[in-house]
């Protein structure tokens, strides 16, 4: 499902990941963790294909990148700092126009608006929405197409506990999907995951099953 | 991948209706430089050759607004991750953005060709209407191929006000020289222009071109 092997990835001379090695069965959790600027979004970006990776092999969704980047497309949810979400449109506007990207029937995207309770202030702009319900949006984004792997970098940001419970069936474990989270919530992120990466300076420290304590290292 | 040109289309469309960022920029520009020359040129009337050359390269100057904004909402709002991470051809971005462009361009020259003839020209301009209309959609065609190219080269870049305009206008060069040939005896009055077809022929080649070329090599300029 995911397999990293030495991933090496560089912003001109400046190493962001080297040395990243990890396997992650289909249906697992990963949580990456490590302070800010450790690599993790941008780990999250090379497995989404938006970055190439400069070093070792990466493979995702039985695909090897950036070779055959194009075979992931589609069927990936991308959950990053930025909603990817039209702030000019509105919230099913936003949607519809996803769903004819991945060739989706708008039926999907009402379910996926009652999936996310959104339903009532579908037809604002975004730009009008508090930012909860644009992270609700754009969890619906994520999961519109029903892909098989989830890369999400602090999903329950700005969510108020009732709607992180509300989306955990489309984001949390019970998804089945195979996740990467990143997450700076160690023993919330520890909790869900069944494998933990911890990454200093774009560096691998673990990629095991840590404790708590061992994981709060990588932040000193 | 036509379905997915088209629902960037529509989308851009929406956003263009939404936010009036470039069509009412380009549109007051191309007025505003009209009136500029109206009183710069201390003339009632220009034709010909001069009136030609202040059309297009109103024009072209104009277009460069919308270049620059073409994909100023992939970038700010991460639309062009989204767009990355669908399975759709990166052709069909390409396809949807020239073509909103083109749209564009035609909607400022709805209001720009008669403010032209309003404030500057001295023949009139409806007798040559069909021929010019051919011209106008030809060079637009060629505009809007290599504005949407140099527009996704410039997007990642934090200058793309300063590149867009450095890279466009030098490829512009024979669009503008194909355009202004053509347009001139259309604007000197009654005469019928004798090589006509063979400025068509060169924009038209100069069209073809930069669709397959900016075809080719569109893929490549999305890659990280």
């Amino acid at each position: 499902m995911l397999e990293l092997d030495r991933l090496e990835r560089r912003f001109g001379d400046r190493v962001a990941l080297q040395g990243v090695s990890v396997r992650v069965e289909p249906g697992r959790t990963l949580a990456v963790l490590g302070a800010n600027g450790a690599g993790k979004t941008t780990l999250l970006r090379v497995l989404a294909t938006l970055l190439r990776p400069h070093g070792g092999q990466v493979r995702v969704l039985g695909a090897e990148l950036p070779r055959e980047a194009w075979k992931v497309h589609g069927r990936v949810g991308f959950l990053g700092h930025e909603p990817l979400l039209y702030r000019e449109l509105t919230g099913r506007e936003n949607l519809r126009y996803q769903a004819s990207l991945h060739r989706l029937a708008d039926g999907r995207v009402d379910e996926v608006l009652a999936a996310v309770a959104m339903e009532r202030r579908a037809d604002e702009p975004v730009r009008d929405l508090s930012r909860g319900m644009v992270q609700r949006l754009a969890v619906a984004r994520a999961v519109l197409h029903d892909p098989p792997l989830l890369l999400l970098d602090e999903p329950r940001a700005s969510l108020d506990p009732a709607a992180a419970e509300l989306l955990e069936p489309l984001i949390g474990r019970a998804s089945e999907r195979t996740r990467v989270l990143v997450t700076h919530d160690v023993e919330g992120g520890l909790a869900e995951a069944d494998l933990a990466l911890g990454l200093k300076r774009g560096h691998q420290v673990f990629a095991e099953r840590v404790d708590a304590a061992q994981a709060r290292e990588l932040y000193r | 991948m036509i379905r997915a040109a088209r629902a960037i289309l529509r989308k851009d469309l929406r956003l263009e209706l939404r936010t009036k960022e470039s069509v009412p920029a380009m549109t007051l520009f191309t007025v505003v430089v009209f009136v500029l020359f109206h009183f710069g040129l201390d003339r009632n009337s220009l034709d010909g050759s001069l009136a030609s050359g202040v059309l297009w390269v109103t024009l072209l100057l104009a277009a460069i607004i919308g270049v620059t904004r073409l994909f100023a909402a992939e970038r700010e709002q991460g639309g062009i991750d989204a767009l990355l991470l669908a399975p759709v051809d990166r052709t069909a971005l390409f396809l949807a953005k020239a073509a909103a462009l083109f749209l564009f361009l035609v909607a400022v020259e709805i209001v720009a060709l008669p403010a032209f003839a309003l404030l500057l020209l001295g023949p009139d301009l409806l007798e040559a209407l069909p021929e010019l209309l051919a011209i106008v959609l030809l060079a637009d065609l060629g505009l809007a191929a290599v504005g949407a190219l140099v527009s996704a080269l410039a997007v990642e870049t934090r200058a793309r006000e300063l590149i867009v305009p450095l890279l466009l206008l030098p490829l512009l060069v024979p669009v503008l020289i194909g355009a202004a040939h053509a347009t001139e005896p259309l604007l000197r009055g009654s005469q019928r222009p004798e090589d006509l077809g063979r400025w068509l022929g060169l924009l038209s080649l100069y069209d073809v071109v930069f669709v397959l070329l900016s075809v080719a090599v569109f893929d490549f300029l999305l890659e990280d």
